[in-house]
């Protein structure tokens, strides 16, 4: 992320002395600032939320249970994650909840895993090959009706809108299964 | 069938949150008290991820309004327009690992301007339900437990970004 940062900073500074845009620059400086405040404000209030109910989860002992209902099929991508851990329940619901589209409820979900996640993390700072697992299934994205496309498409007359969904589930069952490929490969490559 | 899922998925967190608090309540908890406890810890993670969401819709929006991404987008889009492949593809491919709100404004230009049943439209409405905001996804879980040392990751996430716009445009090559 440091060298991301680093290129992707200086480049702009850059481009934006030379082609004399430094006063949009300047501004969306600030701009980005009042985004991230924004989606911060905006986080506080669902992932508190999720927290709070997650919580009751974790009292009443049905995180357990959850957890104990989908080890099987767990159990084959998160081999190092003991019996009925919670992170199994946490990334559970986050994939269910990505599955429907529920993004209000995926993050919160996602974060509460990466947590628990980090719970087993013997080297706290550096990310582990489980998070890896995790996020790399996220940013795949398998997603069952993408209703905010199917929205669009049909506010503006598309034929048959509903005829992106089978496309749709194709590629982000594809590129999901792709991502974890590439994600052993470097583990391969690398080890 | 679509209207039928779209309210199944309306149905999915109301029932949830009824089962979880009459479960809890069936096991003698007080889930008041719990969802106050839990809902406590809100606060905390996002401030802890607050850092990492600044410095990446900084560079982010600076990259965006320097001309740096319009000059990047002008010297692929010939190699684009080689492969047969619709610019608007490339414009989308760049845009949704970055920017959730920029995709969605740009997959709402597209739809406009190519026309709701193109096959770019297609194309890059394969991308918007298939792919995700890489960088943000990346920002929010890695800050919240303050990950420093990201080892491979990016790289993987990068190359599988890559590797689901191709998917993409071979699928609705296929398919449509």
């Amino acid at each position: 992320m440091n060298v991301i940062w680093l290129v992707l900073l200086s480049i702009s500074i850059v481009f934006a002395i030379v082609t004399g845009n430094l006063e949009p620059f300047t501004k969306s400086i600030f701009e980005g600032a009042k985004s991230a405040v924004e989606i911060s404000l905006f986080l506080l209030g669902v992932v508190s939320v999720w927290m709070g109910i997650t919580r009751i989860l974790e009292d009443s002992g049905l995180i357990y249970r959850i957890a104990h209902l989908f080890r099987p099929v767990m159990s084959r991508l998160f081999r190092n994650i003991p019996g009925d851990h919670p992170s199994i329940t946490a990334i559970t619901l986050n994939v269910l909840a990505n599955l429907f589209g529920l993004g209000n409820a995926a993050t919160p979900l996602g974060i509460k895993a990466m947590q628990e996640l980090d719970s087993l993390n013997e080297e706290k700072g550096t990310v582990t090959y489980e998070m890896m697992i995790f996020i790399v299934i996220n940013t795949a994205s398998i997603q069952l009706i993408p209703f905010s496309v199917i929205g669009i498409l049909a506010g503006y007359g598309a034929a048959n809108p509903a005829a992106i969904v089978l496309p749709v589930l194709i590629a982000t069952v594809i590129s999901a299964m792709a991502a974890l490929l590439i994600l052993f490969t470097f583990r391969k490559i690398l080890k | 069938m679509i209207q039928y899922i779209n309210y199944l998925s309306l149905l999915i967190i109301p029932l949830f949150i009824l089962f979880t608090i009459w479960y809890g309540t069936f096991k003698k908890i007080r889930v008041y008290d719990s969802f106050i406890a839990g809902a406590k810890e809100g606060p905390g993670i996002v401030l802890k991820i607050f850092p990492y969401l600044l410095a990446i819709f900084v560079a982010i929006k600076g990259f965006q309004a320097s001309g740096a991404f319009e000059a990047v987008r002008n010297v692929f889009h010939s190699s684009f327009a080689s492969l047969d492949i619709p610019l608007e593809v490339f414009s989308m491919s760049i845009i949704k690992p970055l920017s959730g709100s920029a995709s969605t404004a740009l997959f709402t230009d597209i739809v406009k301007t190519a026309g709701p049943d193109s096959i770019a439209t297609k194309m890059t409405a394969v991308i918007m339900g298939s792919a995700e905001t890489t960088f943000f996804v990346l920002a929010v879980y890695l800050g919240a437990v303050s990950i420093k040392k990201t080892r491979y990751l990016l790289p993987v996430c990068l190359v599988a970004d890559f590797v689901g716009i191709v998917v993409a445009v071979a699928v609705v090559r296929w398919i449509f």
